[in-house]
């Protein structure tokens, strides 16, 4: 088999009678970090969400290692203990502390003890600096934390595919930068990550491809720096040059 | 006024119908708590059928008086062969009307918590069962308390229809009281002891309400 970790073959989605993905062709090799860019309603997060179904394609096909995703209850269970996402809002659980948002997936998921999955939830906080707050709840921490809390969360089951959807753009700018750092940590560990982001400096650094989605197409994909600094289509340019200027 | 009559011989007469109000408040508050779960389940879980029955029933039992309830319990039923002595009678038909409002109350609460919740419980791989379980329900039976112990307030208060039967609660003892001495300062006493009674239960919620509050949920929603 080829190093291919996801494969996205003729995808179309979309909304009651809205279509919003037009056929969409992408893969992820093994450890690739990929980041997606595109204008508000393109897509993107109804792209990332269609991986591990959470939203349903209208058709085409989601290969993760080789395996098809359909509804069936056994194989989304699969295939969502190889992804992680990572959501906008944090999404957090509230009423929970931050240890038992990382624990509990690995007691229901992997069924480990409650001990077990709190000591590797520890580790996890503990490496992305979150040891301390621990036992905080979700709404007591800055976003910045919850949004980092998050990430060890989804990070908990050990997916091979980490999906990322604007993980920083709900944050004020202050903010951002300690999740930018979370953000680079977590690309060094070697996972495969497939990220919307407007973050161009991360983008430039971290990734090894950047697509360019809009209308719910691809519009232009390719080496990250290349499509960065020299992009081919004109809708790729404009959309950088605005996103330049506002910054 | 004879202040040792008032002390010795009417405030224990009057006190002797607590037991009895407390014990209709609580039963037909747990009946209406366990039809009423029940109720909210077939509306968010249920076939088109059993919702629109359930929708039914809550607008039946929130659009007809309870003591038209009570009466069709204790007075109508026994048409159809079904003899009911008054307590029950009583703590059937609050208990079924009880049932309606707690089940609006477990809907809505259920509703409230965002879509988000079940996407993120989704991602991580739960079940549908283990996300009611773990994600959804912890959360809204927090957000359905103060609307539920409000709801065992007001009971506290409704049960007093049942005086109208001959159930020999609180107010029914009043009222025997008023008529056998003519001294309709009585209603006072009454009202004093309900509000003894409702004033606590209010402060009981408020402190279950902060003690098992989400923490920071208030900042949250500002
Ligand atoms: N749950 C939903 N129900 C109906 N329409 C939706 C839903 N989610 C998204 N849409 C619509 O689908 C289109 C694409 O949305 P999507 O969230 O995928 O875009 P996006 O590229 O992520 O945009 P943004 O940058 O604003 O997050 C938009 O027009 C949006 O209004
Ligand atoms: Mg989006």
């Amino acid at each position: 088999m080829s190093g291919e970790l996801l494969q996205i073959s003729g995808l179309r989605a979309g909304y009651g009678r809205i279509e919003v993905l037009r056929g969409i062709n992408l893969s992820v090799k093994k450890g690739e970090k990929v980041v997606i860019l595109g204008p508000s309603g393109s897509g993107k997060s109804t792209l990332l969400k269609c991986i591990p179904y959470l939203v349903r394609p209208w058709s085409g096909e989601i290969r993760i290692n080789g395996l098809v995703v359909n509804p069936d209850p056994a194989t989304l269970r699969r295939i969502r203990a190889s992804t992680g996402f990572v959501f906008q809002q944090y999404n957090l659980f509230p009423h929970m502390t931050v240890i038992r948002n990382v624990a509990l997936p690995l007691e229901l998921g992997k069924g480990m003890s409650r001990r077990e999955a709190e000591k590797i939830a520890q580790s996890i906080l503990d490496v992305l600096g979150l040891g301390e707050l621990a036992e905080k709840f979700p709404l007591e921490l800055s976003g910045g934390q919850q949004q980092r809390a998050a990430i060890a969360r989804a990070l908990a089951i050990d997916p091979k595919l980490l999906l990322l959807d604007e993980p920083t753009s709900a944050l004020d700018p202050e903010l951002r930068y300690e999740v930018v750092e979370t953000l680079y940590q977590v690309a060094k560990q070697g996972r495969a990550m497939l990220i919307v982001t407007h973050e161009l400096d991360f983008a430039e650094a971290a990734a090894d491809r950047v697509v360019f989605i809009d209308e719910g197409l691809i519009v232009e994909e390719g080496d990250a720096k290349e499509v960065l600094e020299r992009p081919k289509k004109e809708r790729t340019e404009k959309f950088l040059r605005r996103l330049r200027s506002r910054l | 006024m004879d202040i040792s009559r008032f002390l010795f011989q009417i405030l224990p007469y009057l006190m002797e119908g607590i037991p009895v109000t407390m014990q209709l408040t609580l039963l037909s508050f747990s009946l209406g708590l366990a039809l009423g779960s029940v109720l909210a389940a077939a509306r968010v879980f249920g076939s088109k059928p059993l919702s629109v029955f359930s929708r039914s029933y809550i607008e039946f039992f929130r659009g007809t008086p309870l003591l038209v309830q009570i009466f069709f319990i204790y007075f109508g039923l026994p048409a159809v062969g079904i003899r009911l002595d008054a307590f029950t009678a009583s703590v059937i038909a609050i208990g079924f009307n009880s049932a309606a409002y707690q089940a609006e109350i477990l809907r809505s609460a259920i509703k409230s918590i965002p879509e988000e919740q079940y996407l993120a419980a989704e991602s991580l791989g739960m079940t549908t069962v283990q996300t009611y379980r773990f994600i959804i329900f912890p959360q809204a039976i927090r957000v359905a308390t103060p609307a539920l112990v409000n709801e065992f307030v007001a009971l506290i208060k409704y049960t007093s229809l049942a005086s109208i039967i001959g159930v020999a609660e609180l107010f029914r003892r009043t009222e025997y009281m008023v008529s056998y001495t003519f001294m309709p300062e009585i209603y006072l006493l009454a009202a004093a002891i309900y509000l003894a009674i409702c004033l606590p239960t209010s402060q009981f919620s408020k402190m279950l309400e902060t003690r098992y509050a989400i923490p920071g949920y208030k900042r949250a929603l500002v």
